[in-house]
């Protein structure tokens, strides 16, 4: 019976996504046209540089950026049933907040999964090809994981703030730096010690590079370091989301 | 089966240094329709939320249908059914989508869940429209859907808070309508507050008024306006608490008792 309910709240989820073409073509938007402006603008310059194909190094990072946009994103939805009253109505069955977070939380993981696989065949009509294609499901177990991190992050968030120009402030807090101040759009080699220590921070590079190892056989910090960071991330976003959504108060 | 099924003893709720209800005792008998009126800010609200398990009680009991509200919180929530004061639909779901999660949300048996739900649409004449999406429906759709929700899971007591607050009159009147049958028929018992004193007048068996967190008086219409030497009930509850206007909290929920508090300090 229990899996019922968690099923049903994930059905719920999935059917809002696939019912709004908006949402779904707003949030792939972005990727495209950075796929397009840097992956042929700047790769030109990349490749003059020596250090090979920019569009087989970028590709990990915007599959990241997507699901982090869509992930952290998600949490809105809590914001909405929050303000337009649903949470009350959930809140007040007879069901413990962990399984509602939990139900909620697996729809909006799986909808930051569609959007990554979107995003990745996009890449492979722009002509990015992965380094194996038999590695390419480690490459979706990493997606999982990084969806369900990122999804209970921005629950987490959406569970602390009671509305929407607050959860969009930390969001350009946290969302925007997350990405640029990361291993997704450049290599750490050569970049000034500031930015690389700020990237060495930021869980995402981890994310990045993880993906970046599997799909093309480019990593800087290596696959243990990696999943080492993400598992951690994994678990302390998780943590922080049952702990925030437990203490909404209506 | 007891004769009584809402007992609520010395019943508080303090935000902060801000006692929103000073010890309340009352009950409710089975199958009673019970009104609670007070003015805004007068802990009406907050005391729905103790009795529907979403705020705490600071102290005192508080029993539905002999499960403790604040201890045997699945028990006590099993046992009602709610209409939120405000909407409480997710509007991109159809009518029927709404209904089926409410009824697995309260772990109503697979085999019955179609018939309950396709009854209940008929019931309050949404059948015909329960695969349209929720966001198309009016004001007075939307309150029809909601309170069949609440009555999926065969509830013993049904709250009501402000039911009627935007419907038209016939809207309303159907409501009413409903609920009196509801009453009659399945015994169910009815909890509502509104603000339109002649619904309280036409339907409530029971009626309770709180104000500055304690209920001041309690009887039938009739009791309460004889007491008070007035002709309507409108009347005796103006002369009760007063016609002065409050808007010291808003909204009043606790929420907002907490936020005017919040304020306050703030000054």
């Amino acid at each position: 019976m229990d899996i019922d309910i968690i099923k049903v709240l994930w059905l719920r989820q999935v059917r809002r996504y696939y019912r709004s073409g908006s949402r779904l073509l707003g949030t792939l938007g972005q990727p495209i046209l950075l796929l397009l402006a840097l992956g042929y603008g700047i790769g030109a310059i990349y490749r003059r540089a020596g250090d090979g194909n920019y569009l087989q190094f970028l590709v990990p990072g915007i599959v990241t950026q997507t699901v982090l946009l869509s992930g952290i994103f998600w949490g809105i939805i809590i914001i909405q049933d929050k303000r337009f009253g649903f949470l009350s109505e959930m809140l007040v069955a007879p069901v413990s907040r962990l399984k509602i977070l939990i139900g909620s939380a697996i729809g909006g993981a799986t909808i930051s999964i569609i959007q990554g696989i979107l995003v990745f065949i996009m890449a492979l009509i722009f002509g990015f090809r992965p380094y194996s294609w038999a590695e390419v499901p480690i490459a979706f177990l990493i997606l999982v994981m990084m969806c369900i991190a990122l999804t209970s992050l921005g629950a987490g968030i959406a569970s602390s703030v009671n509305d929407f120009q607050g959860f969009q402030g930390i969001n350009n807090l946290i969302v925007t730096p997350a990405f640029f101040l990361s291993s997704a759009l450049y290599p750490l080699n050569n970049i000034p010690t500031v930015l690389k220590i700020i990237s060495t921070i930021n869980p995402v590079s981890y994310m990045v590079d993880a993906l970046r190892t599997i799909l093309a056989n480019q990593s800087h910090f290596g696959l243990t370091k990696d999943l080492i960071v993400m598992s951690i991330t994994f678990v302390v976003a998780i943590a922080f989301a049952v702990y925030r959504f437990n203490r909404i108060q209506l | 089966m007891t004769e009584t099924i809402i007992q609520a003893i010395d019943l508080k709720k303090q935000f902060g240094d801000f006692e929103a209800v000073k010890g309340i005792s009352f009950e409710v008998k089975r199958g009673e329709i019970f009104a609670f009126l007070g003015p805004n800010g007068a802990g009406k609200s907050t005391t729905i939320k103790m009795l529907t398990t979403m705020l705490r009680p600071t102290s005192g009991t508080l029993k539905l249908d002999g499960h403790d509200v604040a201890n045997e919180r699945d028990s006590a929530r099993k046992a009602f059914g709610i209409v939120f004061q405000d909407p409480s639909l997710d509007e991109e779901l159809s009518a029927y989508e709404n209904m089926e999660l409410h009824a697995i949300l309260y772990r109503v048996p697979k085999a019955q869940q179609k018939h309950r739900i396709n009854s209940l649409l008929e019931l309050v004449d949404l059948n015909e429209r329960k695969d349209s999406m929720v966001k198309t429906f009016s004001g007075g759709m939307r309150r029809r859907l909601e309170i069949a929700r609440g009555l999926i899971h065969e509830p013993k007591v049904l709250f009501l808070d402000e039911p009627t607050l935007g419907l038209d009159t016939q809207t309303r009147n159907m409501l009413w309508n409903y609920v009196k049958k509801l009453s009659k028929e399945k015994g169910m018992t009815i909890f509502f507050t509104t603000h339109y004193l002649d619904e309280a007048e036409a339907v409530a068996e029971t009626i309770a008024i709180i104000d500055h967190g304690l209920i001041i008086e309690r009887g039938t219409s009739k009791q309460l306006t004889k007491e008070t030497g007035t002709k309507t009930l409108e009347q005796a509850y103006l002369k009760l608490t007063g016609t002065e206007i409050r808007d010291e909290s808003g909204n009043n929920d606790g929420l907002n008792a907490r936020m005017a508090r919040r304020n306050k300090a703030l000054r």
